[in-house]
C-alpha cells in the first residue's frame, strides 16, 4: 500500500468520518444512554439520571398504543414487501418493451418519490377532499371488480386474504415503488441482446425465456432492493411509528422513553433485516 | 407431389403469423389498460387537488358537481398565498434546499471517489458505517441530534452553542455526508466511479496533475449522469422533509413546511377573530388542499424540467453493477 496515495485516500472520506462521529455515532450512544436514564434539559445543558430498564418498561407495558403500532408497523411492512417487489419488477417488464409513449410512463412512475412523500404524505390520509372525489373507497378506483374476480378462482383462504390486502393497498404499493421499478429496468436493459436471441431460436416462449433469462441476471438486484424496500417502508413519513416517537420526545412521556420506543423498533428492524438478508442471499444466482 | 407439402407449410406458417399478430394486439391493448389504470391511480391525487382548489365551497356541498367545478373561484389561491408568506417562505425554502442539496452532492462525490479509488487502512470499516447510516431510523437520532444542535459542541458539560433555529445543522451535516439518506448517495458515487476507466486519471497524472485537481476538473465533469441523479433525489428528499426540519426550526417557522403544516390552524384562527364562529369543516380541507399544491409545485417543475435527463442518467449510475 503506498502511504502517500493512503493518505490521500484518507483525506476524501475525512469529512465523512468527521460527520459520522460528530452526528451520528455521538448522537446515536447518546440516544442508547437516553434509552436508560431520565433526562431533564435546562438553560446549561441536560442531566440523566440513570433509571434502568424503567423507559423500557414504560413503552412496553405503560404506554397505552406502542406495543400495538409497533406490531401493525411490522405486520404491514411484511405484507407490503412482497408485493412491492413482484409489482415493481412486473411494471419493469412492462416499461422495458417498446411501445409509444414508454419515455412518459417513466416519467409518471417515478413520480410519486418526487411528490409522494414527506409532508404531502403526511396529510393525505386525513384528506378529506381526496376521499369525497374518489368515493372514498381509499382512493381505488375499481378494487371491487378486482375482489369479486379473486372471490370467483376458489383460493384457499389464506393466499385470498393475503390478495384481497394486497389489492386494497395497490395505491400504497404503487406509490412506494418508484425507485424499485427504475432499478430493475436499468437491470432489465443490461441483459445482452444475444441471450434473448439464442432463446428465440431454440423456440422458448415468453414466460420461459422470462424465468430462464431474465430473471437468473436481474435476481442479484433483488437482495439490495429488498433491503431498500424495507427500510423505505420503516422511515416512511406515513409510519406512524415516525409520528409517535417524535410526538413522545417533545409531547408526550420525554425524551428517555422516547430514546426507549426507538431502540426497541430499530433491534426489531435489524432483526428482520439479517433474517431477510440471510434467506435471499441462499437463493439468488449470482453470475461472477 | 411436392407441391401439396410446401404449400400446407406455407399456410401454416402464415396461420402462426397471423395467431402471433393478434396475440401481439390482444396483449398491446392489455397493457396499455393496464398502465394506463396505474398511471391514474399515481395522478389522481394530484388531480383532486388541482380541481379541489378551483372549487368553490358551495361546489363542495353540492353532490352533483363531480371533478369539474360548477363555480370556479381563484379565492384559495388568493387566502392560502396570503397566509402562507408565500414568497417569503419559497424563497427561503429554495435558499436553504438549494444550499443543501449541492453541499450534498459535492461532499458526497468526494467520499464516494476516495472510497472507490483508493486504498487505505480500516476503508471496509468506513464503507460499512456509510450502510450503516442507511439501516438506522432517523427516530433513533432525532432526540439525540436535538440536544446535540442545542448545546453544540459541549457534550454534556457546560451550554455549548445554540444552533437551533439557524440552517447550520442542515449546512454541517450536508457538508460531511451525513444528511438525509447521504449514505445511498456515496453509495451511488461510489459504484459509478468504479465503474469508470482508470485511463483518464493516469493521463492527468502524466500531464502533472494532482489527486484533488483530478477530481475537480476531470471526475467530476465525467459524472454528470450519477451527479444529476443524486441532485435531483437530495433536492426532492430535503424540499419534502418535515421531520427533521420541524424539530431543527422549531421555534422559527417562516419556511414553506412549516407554513404547509400550520396554514389550517393559521387560517381557523384567523377566521375566528374576524367572524366570531368557526369556520365550516369543508373550508380547512380546502385550504389544506390549495396549500399542498403550493408546496409541491415548485418541485414538479424542477422535475419536469430536468425528467429527461433524470430517468437516462439512473440508467447510467452504474447501480446496476
Amino acid at each position: 500500500m503506498d502511504t502517500r496515495r493512503a493518505l490521500t485516500g484518507i483525506v476524501f472520506v475525512l469529512p465523512f468520518v468527521i460527520g459520522f462521529i460528530a452526528f451520528f455515532l455521538y448522537p446515536f450512544i447518546l440516544s442508547l444512554m437516553f434509552s436508560f436514564s431520565d433526562v431533564s434539559v435546562g438553560a446549561s445543558g441536560y442531566e440523566l439520571t440513570s433509571v434502568g430498564l424503567e423507559n423500557y418498561e414504560s413503552a412496553l407495558l405503560v404506554h397505552e398504543s406502542y406495543v400495538r403500532t409497533l406490531t401493525e408497523t411490522v405486520q404491514s411492512m411484511l405484507a407490503n414487501v412482497p408485493a412491492i417487489l413482484i409489482f415493481s419488477l412486473f411494471v419493469a417488464v412492462l416499461l422495458n418493451q417498446p411501445f409509444r409513449g414508454r419515455g412518459v410512463a417513466r416519467v409518471v412512475f417515478f413520480l410519486p418519490v418526487i411528490f409522494n412523500c414527506g409532508a404531502v404524505l403526511l396529510i393525505e390520509n386525513y384528506d378529506f377532499l381526496t376521499n369525497t372525489l374518489t368515493g372514498g373507497s381509499a382512493a381505488s378506483p375499481g378494487s371491487e371488480i378486482v375482489t369479486s374476480l379473486f372471490y370467483g378462482l376458489k383460493l384457499p383462504q389464506g393466499v385470498l386474504g393475503y390478495i384481497m390486502n394486497a389489492v386494497r393497498a395497490v395505491p400504497d404499493i404503487i406509490k412506494a415503488s418508484g425507485i424499485q421499478i427504475l432499478v430493475f429496468l436499468a437491470g432489465l436493459q443490461s441483459v445482452p441482446e444475444s441471450l434473448y436471441e439464442a432463446s428465440a431460436i431454440e423456440g422458448a416462449t415468453g414466460w420461459e425465456t422470462f424465468w430462464k433469462v431474465t430473471f437468473p441476471i436481474i435476481s442479484p438486484l433483488i437482495p439490495t432492493m429488498i433491503v431498500y424496500t424495507v427500510i423505505d417502508s420503516f422511515t416512511a413519513p406515513n409510519n406512524r411509528m415516525m409520528e409517535l416517537i417524535q410526538n413522545t420526545a417533545f409531547r408526550g412521556m420525554g425524551y428517555g422513553v422516547s430514546s426507549a420506543m426507538a431502540w426497541i423498533y430499530f433491534v426489531v428492524i435489524a432483526a428482520i433485516l439479517a433474517f431477510v438478508v440471510w434467506l435471499v442471499s441462499k437463493w439468488v444466482f449470482y453470475q461472477e | 407431389m411436392a407441391q401439396p407439402i410446401t404449400e400446407t407449410h406455407g399456410s401454416d406458417l402464415r396461420r402462426r403469423f397471423e395467431k402471433s399478430k393478434f396475440q401481439g394486439l390482444v396483449w398491446a391493448i392489455a397493457r396499455t389498460l393496464l398502465l394506463l389504470g396505474m398511471a391514474f391511480i399515481i395522478v389522481s391525487p394530484l388531480l383532486v387537488k388541482i380541481s379541489g382548489s378551483f372549487m368553490s365551497l358551495e361546489d363542495v356541498y353540492d353532490s352533483s358537481v363531480g371533478w369539474i367545478p360548477r363555480r370556479p373561484t381563484l379565492e384559495h389561491y388568493r387566502v392560502v398565498f396570503q397566509f402562507m408568506n408565500y414568497p417569503r417562505s419559497l424563497l427561503l425554502t429554495t435558499l436553504l434546499v438549494t444550499a443543501v442539496s449541492l453541499l450534498q452532492v459535492i461532499s458526497c462525490t468526494f467520499i464516494g471517489y476516495g472510497l472507490a479509488r483508493y486504498d487505505f487502512p480500516f476503508k471496509g470499516l468506513v464503507f460499512g458505517c456509510v450502510l450503516f447510516t442507511l439501516v438506522v431510523p432517523p427516530q433513533l437520532l432525532l432526540v439525540p441530534l436535538y440536544i446535540n444542535f442545542r448545546y453544540f459542541g459541549a457534550f454534556g458539560m457546560g451550554p455549548g452553542v445554540n444552533l437551533l433555529n439557524t440552517p447550520l445543522p442542515f449546512l454541517l451535516m450536508a457538508g460531511t455526508g451525513t444528511g438525509i439518506k447521504n449514505g445511498l448517495f456515496i453509495y451511488i458515487m461510489r459504484q459509478y466511479f468504479k465503474g469508470m476507466p482508470r485511463s483518464l486519471e493516469e493521463a492527468a497524472h502524466v500531464d502533472g496533475a494532482g489527486p484533488f485537481r483530478t477530481f475537480f476538473s476531470i471526475m467530476l465533469p465525467a459524472a454528470q449522469a450519477p451527479l444529476l441523479v443524486i441532485f435531483v433525489l437530495s433536492f426532492a428528499w430535503q424540499w419534502n422533509d418535515y421531520f427533521y426540519t420541524t424539530t431543527i426550526f422549531q421555534a422559527k417557522n417562516d419556511l414553506l413546511v412549516h407554513r404547509y403544516l400550520g396554514v389550517v390552524q393559521d387560517y381557523m384562527l384567523a377566521f375566528r377573530e374576524e367572524h366570531g364562529f368557526d369556520a365550516p369543516f369543508e373550508m380547512s380541507t380546502m385550504i389544506l388542499n390549495t396549500a399542498s399544491l403550493y408546496y409541491i409545485v415548485p418541485l414538479l417543475a424542477l422535475f419536469g424540467f430536468l425528467q429527461g435527463r433524470f430517468i437516462a442518467g439512473i440508467e447510467r449510475t452504474g447501480l446496476v453493477g
